[in-house]
């Protein structure tokens, strides 16, 4: 009976601390349990200023997706977004690199067009924006030319 | 004294640090190389873990939720300077994961269990169990040091985990119900800065710290020097070298993970 009694509560331990790992991993932390559900796009920016794979994708400020993978291509940047399955992007949507708040992070927001025909897995967004580069706005600025 | 001599007392004393190092390396070696090539003694690791980990569950609750609180208390502090208190939620979540979670705990568990365990260790010695034990052809390591080390290797990330997790809920009351943040902000700016890495890291440091404690533990109490004073002696000098290990252990394994 008290042998019972250990082997309870030695398990009830060990389960206790699984489910408070699974809980902070999955609540707190960024982890998908099941892997990404949801299906690719690719963007070509010219430059992405800092983005980094992980980041958000956002459309009217909700999270849809997040940034797969970021590659060289032909002396730009290619970005492969894994967006939700129950999102559809139009053909002509925008996606542009801001930043959250002044110091925060960046991340891409979709900014969707007017148009009926969705984009297909693998397709990619045509239509990019980089982020705004302070340090050539200052520029400008100084230089005249703005 | 002559010249000679001073040279000479510098080479002696060096020369026996040096083998008490060994000494302690050997006798690692020697439990891990019991722990992989015989049976593991189940029922006995069993006991160790609840002596390691379920006796300690209250104790590292209490101070994880007290560490999470005050921890809130000086950040919001901090961030109010220049007005980022938004972050509160995520600096309290990311130091406890990455740092105090793992450190503290394992200190904890060093004072409640290890001293407990160089003094039992160290008992048995002195009334010549382990003795009795190698005579009856009983291994000694395989019976008493390596359920040990097993058991606080299982046992500290999950006390970790415990620490960390009331330690953000503890962040949460000062933070939301004291300080007046909303809820939103506290837990929805976590997920923006925590990743998978930082709750891995936070793993690696409590299992490598239930080895340094089990395998310190172990030793002073396995080698302990004869009487009630040499046993005294020895879980004393158990919880201090386990717990400046631990300081110093953390150091270097946040430095190759950062």
């Amino acid at each position: 009976m008290r042998q019972a009694g250990l082997e309870f509560a030695v398990g009830m331990f060990i389960i206790a601390g699984i489910l408070s790992l699974g809980y902070i991993s999955t609540k707190y932390a960024k982890m998908e349990v099941f892997g990404q559900t949801g299906y690719q796009l690719t963007a070509i920016f010219p430059n992405i200023g800092g983005l980094k794979k992980g980041a958000q994708v956002e459309i009217a400020g909700v999270q849809i997706g997040r940034v797969k993978d970021i590659t060289l291509d032909n002396y730009r940047a290619r970005v492969v977004l894994t967006i939700q399955n129950t999102v559809k992007i139009p053909d002509d949507a925008i996606a542009r690199i801001k930043t959250k708040g002044l110091l925060g992070e960046k991340y891409i927001d979709i900014v969707p067009g007017g148009s009926d025909i969705a984009l297909e897995k693998n397709e990619s967004i045509r239509e990019t924006q980089p982020p705004v580069d302070i340090e050539d706005l200052i520029s400008k600025f100084v230089f005249g030319k703005l | 004294m002559k010249p000679a001599g001073v040279v000479r007392a510098i080479g002696r004393t060096t020369i026996r640090n040096i083998a008490c190092l060994g000494h302690y390396g050997l006798f690692l070696l020697t439990s891990l190389f019991w722990l992989f090539t015989s049976p593991l003694k189940i029922r006995r690791i069993i006991e160790q873990i609840s002596f390691i980990g379920v006796k300690s569950t209250i104790i590292v609750l209490l101070t994880g939720a007290f560490t999470g609180m005050v921890l809130a208390l000086q950040a919001f502090y901090a961030l109010n300077k220049f007005g980022g208190e938004s972050l509160l939620g995520p600096t309290v979540a990311l130091a406890l994961i990455r740092e105090l979670g793992p450190v503290v705990s394992a200190l904890m568990v060093t004072g409640r269990a290890g001293s407990a365990l160089a003094s039992e260790i160290g008992i048995m010695r002195i009334t010549e169990q382990i003795d009795a034990m190698e005579i009856m052809a009983v291994n000694p390591y395989r019976y008493i040091i390596v359920p040990n080390i097993v058991a606080a290797i299982i046992a500290f990330p999950v006390l970790g985990a415990f620490f960390s997790l009331i330690g953000i809920w503890g962040g949460y009351v000062v933070g939301v119900e004291i300080l007046g943040l909303s809820a939103g902000t506290y837990f929805g700016e976590m997920t923006n800065y925590l990743d998978m890495q930082d709750i891995r890291m936070g793993i690696y440091k409590s299992l490598s710290f239930g080895l340094i404690v089990s395998w310190i533990c172990c030793y002073k109490g396995y080698f302990t020097s004869y009487g009630a004073k040499g046993v005294g002696n020895a879980t004393t000098q158990a919880v201090v070298v386990s717990s400046v290990l631990i300081l110093i252990w953390d150091y270097f394994v946040t430095s190759i993970f950062v």
